[in-house]
């Protein structure tokens, strides 16, 4: 049995508390540990981004940071992305460009792509494509998908 | 073993009276150890020392001559800070050829020099730039650092002259002769997220249709990072023609000793040395 430690931080703007073991994932601790399955578990080693939050509004893969560090910190995750207006703007370009068919890498890519926006608000195609280079996505062919990010951030002006 | 303490000091004498037993694994961004760890490549110690809370680790200064990089600083923060960019270029340039954004935002760059992978991205550019890392203990509850070139550093794959009880705080580059320019290539099989095949950096100063103050150095093609003192030597003021352009990079050939793995055989790294040094060099004449 490792070690458990309790830790407190904000979760989509909930101050949330949670029992977690130290060597344990951010990822396990939001699907296992909270309930909150939106966040994808695919390759477990960074390798794909379907597990991508925000903390402290920076975008990291959840499956390689550590739960207790989020300890104190603000996480943003797909369920609370629909609150903000740029998560909103995503969220329905990401629908109105079919820019999803199975869905599996939807939440780290829209999660990738608010962080990304955020940074640059009126980027290039190019610029979009290397912004979300760390995700995977096995069905789309990211055509739709750079469509999508594109299409909002054109709504963002 | 299974962890039975976990810390997250604020203060660096703090997380160094954590250390002092030795049984303790060092957390920064986690984008090693937590993979390693799960895969169980790497078992996690008695205490885990979470040092990622500690804001002098974070800074980057001037220091006498050089620029002091503090551990825990990101490849992100790197890829942006003003000073980096100014007299490193060699490394910001490395740091945006890193994995993808969610890593770059994560990993840190005193967890690169740690993890002492010989296609540690940063460490070629380092060890071109002449870093030394700054190593801080408190063995009788005085704070000491010692430095230690980083070519002295690693001591073979995953390996490093770290104590047990030592901290990584910082790295230190000494500001480059006037005029010097850098370049820093990584081959891989796709843009993303890849682990080197080969890396190489290679600097110096212009001088005429020559190179001066040369410093080479090649990732993932020996045990360690390797600093190639015989290339160097090659390169050293000899006046760019097509000539020794071609004994350089055979000399670099010659000096390499990789191995063959999932990535690529030897031979071909041999080979990628060769005609990359080359291509590297004839860009230079060129320009
Ligand atoms: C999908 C993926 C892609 C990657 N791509 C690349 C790449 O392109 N290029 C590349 O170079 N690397 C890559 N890596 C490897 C990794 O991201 C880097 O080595 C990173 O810099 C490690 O930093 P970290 O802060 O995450 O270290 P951690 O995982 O926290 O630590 C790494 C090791 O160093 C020790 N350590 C950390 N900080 C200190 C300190 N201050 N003092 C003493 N010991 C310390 C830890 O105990 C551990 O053994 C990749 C990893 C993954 C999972
Ligand atoms: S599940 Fe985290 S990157 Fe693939
Ligand atoms: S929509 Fe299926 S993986 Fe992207």
């Amino acid at each position: 049995m490792s070690l458990k430690r309790e830790i407190g931080f904000l979760l989509n703007g909930v101050e949330t508390r949670a029992t977690v073991p130290v060597d344990m994932s951010a990822l396990a601790m939001l699907r296992d540990v909270l309930g909150l399955t939106g966040t994808k578990y695919a390759c477990g080693e960074g390798e794909c981004g379907a597990c991508t939050v925000l903390v402290d509004g920076v975008s990291v893969c959840s499956c390689l940071q550590f739960a207790v560090d989020c300890e104190g910190r603000t996480v943003s995750t797909i369920e609370g992305v629909s609150r903000e207006p740029l998560g909103a703007k995503l969220e329905q370009a990401f629908v109105d460009c079919g820019a999803v068919q199975c869905g599996f890498c939807t939440p780290g890519m829209v999660m990738q792509a608010k962080h990304f926006l955020e940074a640059h608000p009126h980027p290039t195609r190019d610029e979009i494509k290397r912004g979300i280079e760390g995700n995977l996505c096995r069905c789309t062919g990211y055509v739709k998908i750079v469509d999508a990010i594109e299409a909002a951030s054109r709504g963002d002006r | 073993m299974t962890v039975e303490h976990y810390w997250a000091p604020t203060t660096l004498p703090d997380a160094l009276d954590h250390l002092r037993g030795g049984d303790v694994t060092i957390l920064a961004g986690g984008t090693d150890l937590m993979p390693q760890s799960h895969a169980g490549r790497v078992t996690l110690k008695r205490g885990l020392l979470n040092v990622r809370r500690v804001p002098e680790l974070h800074r980057v200064e001037r220091a006498e001559g050089a620029v002091r990089i503090g551990a825990l600083c990101t490849i992100t923060e790197l890829m942006r800070d003003p000073l980096v960019r100014e007299h490193f270029g060699l490394l910001a340039d490395a740091c945006d050829h890193f994995a993808s954004d969610q890593l770059r935002n994560a990993a840190t760059i005193g967890g690169n020099v740690c993890n002492a992978s010989p296609a540690g991205d940063t460490l070629v550019p380092l060890l071109a730039l002449d870093a030394e890392v700054e190593l801080a203990s408190k063995p009788d509850g005085r704070v000491e650092t010692r430095r230690v070139p980083l070519a002295d550093f690693f001591t073979g794959p995953g390996r490093t002259a770290r104590a047990p009880d030592e901290l990584l705080c910082a790295i230190r580059l000494p500001l480059p002769p006037p005029g010097f320019v850098g370049r820093f290539f990584k081959f891989g099989t796709r843009p993303a997220l890849d682990i080197s095949a080969i890396s190489i950096a290679i600097g110096g100063v212009r001088s005429g249709r020559a190179l001066t103050h040369v410093r080479v150095a090649y990732g993932a093609v020996a045990p360690v990072p390797l600093r190639a003192r015989r290339t160097e030597a090659a390169l050293e003021g000899a006046p760019l023609d097509a000539a020794a352009i071609d004994r350089v990079a055979a000399t670099a050939r010659d000096e390499v000793r990789p191995i063959d793995d999932v990535r690529a055989s030897a031979w071909y790294r041999k080979e990628l040395v060769f005609n990359m040094t080359r291509r590297i060099l004839g860009d230079v004449a060129q320009a």
